[in-house]
């Protein structure tokens, strides 16, 4: 009864997602005032409708109620019961509904904290989202319908994936998904601006909240799937340039590129053609990534989908609204006027590189993805572009970017003074080269260039701190006017500069697991030490274990620094039951200078076992970087949200604004 | 008809062991640390044919475990790393490069990211270009304007 109910909402929020688009265009066309306030109504109705529904859904998985097909393909019930939870979404049907149940929580969002906006703007978005969800709903209720029931029910189901079963991918996709859907919301807007043929600078200040915090969950989303990777696939690789990565990792390019085009239009009221396309490029790469994903069209350890008709359902989707889109806009465009003139060497100009960088790399990853797709499909050759191709390309575009960061934010608006800024980031300069000529002495081997690469990721940090100094005029004036200057500084600029410096984190560590990673790999018999990056390893022996629904074997190694005992490393070879599947858990020492990473291979005739063992120096920091973006992100949303919900507190302190950049 | 059984064993063997890298064997290490350092390279750059983006360096495909023992053997009998290379190629095809020759066929892959940083940058120097246009065309002061503005300065 439960899922029926699930199935019936679902149904019902196709029926309200029509009329949410219907209403919209209605008052559009007829300049129906009254029809104004029908699709904000909707959006709440798609909402809550679609809450029922994945509830149903996730009841059904934990209840275990396998003559549900959805449930009987993807659980089982001796599994733990976050997995039961979690499995609701890690397949395909169920993944497609949490895809539109954020979708929903999206709109519903705009219409229920969007009172500031215009209200013809707001019901033009909101029509938009209503098309999306509607296009998404038919598709999850024409080809991937979870609720569909078996007769007879089935007495087990068949489990999931072992390699699925696992914390990071619990919350993996819900992170990811509000990434990608997120940016609906700067298409709907851009959309709704182009059917009106006009484009304000509050236009940036309205979506640039939306476009945050989808950027900020597509960040942590990406960090959780390279965490899982590094401790799941089994030698602590955290990037491998999968298509299915680059699916996640184009969206969040093209994203950042938005967030910091949307500055210049809300500031100076300039780049607004660009915005407005690439709020419509990042969606459009949103949604080829879902394609990518769901059509199974990339064979990758990631696709779990395999079925040609929901490919081409998807694909029609992405025709209509990327399609759609840019006609609109190649038709639009034209009539918005452009704002705002700047010199070469300023603020809007550093953020014009910002773009250009960003947005040829979201190109290149986008060619080096589809392209043996392309060339396959028109001459027939197949060809592979793998990691080698990816680094030699998107390396040497990031590294102009990463130098140029700390410049922005010192520069004034309109006409910079460079030398002035390159003289205020005299310190940061110093402290870089001083770090990459430590880095220079203190490691052996490794890549020429690397030193380099901690000298940028100092450069990074050093040079956002010395803009947040800078601003609180640290050293020249006294520290009680430090402390009030700080205490002023609005939280948009320690967004800024927080970010920048989880950049600067994650190069640090980047650089240093990618440079200096090592690696033994040998036959380890039980008693015998092994000496191994400044640990000393003893391999003690093999026991049997049983768990929830698997039986592992264990093994056992006592690491010792110093004849003093760190700590004992557990890697495990597990055999799940259902289905039946073998993984390998690796065991993780973490350190402040990297982590001691073991694997257990295969057991050897002599009593011996066959160890890897890594070290992967500061690995860390790239995810801790990536949570410091994240924190960042989320401290600019606070004060931008302050603004736009208060107006008159705008008005009270015109300071505090106007020192924002 | 038996490799294909094989590749299509061992691949359904991979998506069930969801690619657990176990890689390279201990008795495959060179002793020579150059020549297995050359090894681990030339690995990276090929890719394990039965698997779904994985290099054989990563894989622990039976296939993959050939082609590594197969590169090393090249080495050892005094090959350059361009001479295993082009021995594999001339075995297993384009497709086991992971880093692509540049050739007809590619030639767009390589050039299209420069291609585009270029046009990209002609199009943000013609907003400043633009930009500068748009300054100069504004018509200088008249006589009247110019007055205008110095009694406006001296009150202020």
């Amino acid at each position: 009864m439960i899922v029926e109910i699930g199935h019936f909402a679902l149904i019902l929020a196709f029926a309200v997602a029509l009329a949410q688009m219907g209403s919209a265009a209605w008052a559009a066309y007829q300049s129906d005032d009254a029809a104004l306030s029908i699709a904000p109504s909707a959006a709440m109705a798609q909402f809550g409708l679609l809450i029922i529904a994945f509830s149903a859904l996730v009841w059904a998985y934990v209840a275990s109620d396998f003559s549900v097909a959805n449930v009987w393909q993807n659980s089982h019930s001796a599994k733990p019961l976050i997995y039961k939870i979690s499995g609701a979404w890690g397949n395909h049907e169920g993944s497609m509904l949490l895809w539109v149940l954020i979708l929903a929580l999206f709109g519903a969002a705009v219409a229920a904290f969007g009172e500031n906006l215009p209200a013809r703007l707001k019901t033009n978005a909101l029509g938009v989202q209503g098309c999306i969800g509607a296009a998404f709903l038919a598709f999850v209720i024409f080809t991937s319908n979870p609720f569909a029931r078996l007769d007879p029910a089935p007495f087990e189901g068949q489990g999931l994936n072992p390699i699925l079963q696992d914390p990071a991918l619990a919350i993996h996709p819900p992170l990811l998904y509000a990434g990608y859907v997120g940016f609906s919301m700067a298409f709907s807007f851009a959309i709704a601006a182009l059917l009106e043929g006009r484009i304000s600078a509050a236009w940036a200040r309205w979506v640039r909240p939306w476009t945050l915090v989808a950027w900020m969950f597509l960040t942590l989303g990406i960090a959780m799937g390279s965490w899982w990777a590094y401790y799941e696939l089994g030698w602590g690789g955290w990037w491998f340039w999968d298509p299915v990565e680059n699916a996640s990792f184009m969206p969040w390019l093209a994203g950042t590129a938005l967030l910091h085009s949307a500055v210049v239009m809300e500031k100076r009221d300039a780049l607004k053609v660009w915005t407005v396309l690439l709020a419509i490029i990042t969606f459009a790469l949103s949604l080829m990534g879902t394609f990518l994903v769901r059509s199974g069209v990339l064979t990758s350890v990631h696709a779990f989908a395999v079925d040609p008709e929901r490919g081409i359902f998807i694909l029609a989707i992405i025709a209509f609204f990327a399609g759609g889109g840019f006609a609109l806009f190649a038709w639009r465009a034209p009539l918005l006027r452009q704002g705002g003139i700047f010199a070469p060497i300023s603020r809007e100009a550093s953020l014009v590189l910002n773009n250009l960088l960003l947005s040829t790399a979201c190109a290149a990853v986008f060619i080096g993805t589809l392209y043996p797709l392309a060339l396959e499909a028109l001459t027939g050759a197949k060809i592979s572009v793998g990691a080698p191709y990816f680094n030699a390309v998107f390396v040497p575009l990031m590294i102009p970017l990463l130098v140029a960061v700390p410049f922005g934010p010192f520069l004034a608006w309109k006409r910079g003074d460079i030398l002035g800024v390159a003289q205020r980031l005299v310190f940061a300069a110093g402290l870089s080269i001083l770090a990459a000529i430590v880095a220079f002495a203190i490691t052996q081997r490794g890549p020429a260039l690397a030193p380099l690469g901690i000298g940028l990721g100092t450069w990074l940090i050093i040079g956002a701190l010395s803009e947040l100094a800078s601003r609180v005029k640290l050293f020249q004036a006294p520290l009680a006017e430090n402390w009030r200057r700080l205490c002023s500084l609005p939280r948009s600029s320690f967004g800024t500069t927080i970010a920048h410096l989880g950049v600067g984190v994650a190069v640090l560590g980047i650089v240093s697991t990618t440079a200096w990673r090592s690696e033994h790999i040998m036959v380890m018999k039980p008693g015998e030490p092994v000496d191994f990056a400044g640990y000393t390893l003893t391999f003690k022996g093999i026991t049997k274990r049983e768990g929830a629904n698997y039986v592992e074997d264990v093994g056992e190694f006592v690491a010792t620094q110093n004849g003093r005992e760190i700590t004992s490393l557990l890697p495990s070879k597990r055999q799940y039951t259902a289905p039946p599947t073998v993984t390998t858990e690796a065991a993780i020492h973490p350190s402040l200078a990297g982590d001691f990473y073991v694997v257990l291979g295969e057991a050897n005739a002599g009593g011996g076992v066959v160890a890897r063992l890594y070290f992967h120096p500061l690995i860390r920091l790239i995810w801790i970087g990536a949570c410091i973006m994240f924190l960042g992100g989320a401290l600019s949303l606070s004060d931008r949200r302050l603004r736009i919900g208060a107006p008159a507190r705008r008005r009270a302190s015109p300071k505090l604004a106007s020192q924002s950049p | 008809m038996k490799q294909l059984l094989r590749i299509a064993f061992f691949s359904t063997l991979i998506v069930m062991s969801g690619g657990a890298a176990l890689a390279v064997q201990p008795d495959e290490v060179l002793k020579d640390a150059r020549l297995e350092d050359r090894a681990r390279h030339l690995s990276s750059e090929l890719r394990c044919l039965v698997c779904q983006n994985q290099s054989i360096d990563d894989s622990d495909a039976p296939l993959a475990r050939d082609l590594r023992v197969l590169v090393r053997e090249r080495l050892q009998a005094g090959d350059s790393d361009g001479a295993v290379m082009d021995y594999v190629v001339a075995r297993y095809g384009e497709f086991i490069l992971l880093r692509p020759r540049l050739s007809a066929s590619t030639y767009a892959l390589w050039l299209a990211p420069l291609v585009i940083l270029l046009s990209g940058a002609i199009l943000a120097r013609q907003l400043f270009r633009s930009a500068g246009d748009r300054k100069a065309s504004s018509p200088p002061l008249s006589d009247e304007e110019a007055r205008k503005l110095r009694r406006v300065l001296e009150q202020g």
